[in-house]
């Protein structure tokens, strides 16, 4: 269970970050490699118990899952990896040495609370 | 996103500051001229026997010393001890790896220049620890002939951050009925081209090949006239 550790660095990332624009964090967006050895679920829940009690309370975690993406030096071509075996080309099978997405692990962006307008009515 | 909210960019990795700490503890590594090497395995693999001949075999001829992690107790440095080198325990508490900052804390108080080898043995688990860069010139994974020969599919992440395998406890291969072809054909199948030693603490079978290429890469590395 190091997705507690990862989501507190998260959540101390996220708040930094908020505070230095002087704003409220609404969202984190997280790009998640599937190499990446993190489990999506288990972010997500140790993402609930890391904000509890911090100014990120109650916001959301979005997570967008990023699929492997190979050089296959057999087939000479960039390919996804195998459903079952994550680190082997889904075309032919060779297992890769060369990775060009799949171990992403990345606060990517956030969701801040846009500054209260002054509307017609408070003008 | 509604029209109250604004989107802003960050593109920074969550463990950024573990990534940082790992580096700056890789140039101190490198100015005080130690070679760095890291363990990890499963609870049982075997990394505390193995690192005991390992320290015992080395301490011989290079000043060698070992960082260790778990998660409650202080037994593997007591075992460790017993090499004569300097040992040093992190207990982790309910922390399931090592994380950069906890090797920086250890070393505080011993002087790297008085070193040539430092190992740091990871808490037993071929998950998490996958994740932290500790600053190691060399990381090496542990697995047992006994744990089945499917492990490396199992863990690809761990192989696949780790430079060197080390199959443990050959002396058991029959009493465990384990298909030494099919766990190396699984080993390159996560990581290919890995380089594999295999070999038992117990009967110290394999052990020298394995210490004479650790001595090699150190002294390659640190530029140090290490002998062995």
């Amino acid at each position: 269970m190091h997705e507690l550790s990862i989501a507190l660095s998260l959540v101390e990332m996220a708040i930094e970050e908020a505070e230095r624009r002087g704003s409220r964090v609404i969202a984190a967006h997280v790009r998640l490699g599937v190499l990446s050895g993190v489990v999506k679920e288990a972010l997500m829940s140790a993402y609930e118990m890391a904000s509890e009690g911090t100014s990120l309370e109650g916001s959301a975690l979005i997570i967008d899952e990023i699929s492997a993406l190979i050089h296959c030096a057999v087939c000479e071509q960039d390919r996804p990896t195998r459903r079952d075996e994550r680190f082997a080309c889904e075309v032919c099978g060779t297992p890769a040495t060369e990775f060009l997405r799949g171990r992403e692990l990345e606060l990517a962006a956030l969701e801040l609370a846009a500054p209260e307008l002054p509307t017609l009515e408070n003008r | 996103m509604t029209d109250t909210t604004r989107l802003v960019e960050v593109r920074q990795h969550l463990l950024k500051k573990n990534d940082l700490q790992a580096r700056a503890l890789r140039h101190r590594f490198r100015d005080a001229g130690v070679f760095v090497v890291s363990l990890v395995s499963s609870p049982g693999a075997g990394k505390t026997a193995f690192l005991e001949c390992t320290l015992s075999a080395l301490g011989q001829e290079h000043r060698v010393a070992a960082l260790v992690g778990d998660l409650a107790t202080e037994n593997d440095a007591v075992r460790l001890a017993r090499s004569s080198a300097p040992v040093k325990q992190i207990v982790t508490g309910t922390v399931c790896h090592l994380e950069a900052e906890m090797v920086e804390r250890a070393l505080d108080d011993w002087r790297l220049a008085d070193l040539d080898l430092l190992f740091i043995e990871n808490v037993g688990n071929l998950v998490c620890p996958s994740s932290y860069d500790l600053g190691e010139a060399l990381r090496l994974v542990l697995l047992s002939v006994t744990e089945g020969e499917d492990k490396p599919l199992k863990y690809p992440t761990i192989f696949s951050t780790a430079d060197i395998a080390v199959v443990t406890k050959t002396d058991m291969v029959e009493a465990a009925g384990c298909d030494m072809a099919a766990l190396r054909e699984n080993i390159q199948r996560v990581r290919p081209g890995m380089r594999v030693f295999e070999l038992s603490s117990r009967s110290g079978t394999g052990m020298d090949d394995w210490l004479r290429f650790v001595a090699a890469r150190a002294r390659e590395s640190t530029g140090h006239a290490l002998s062995g």
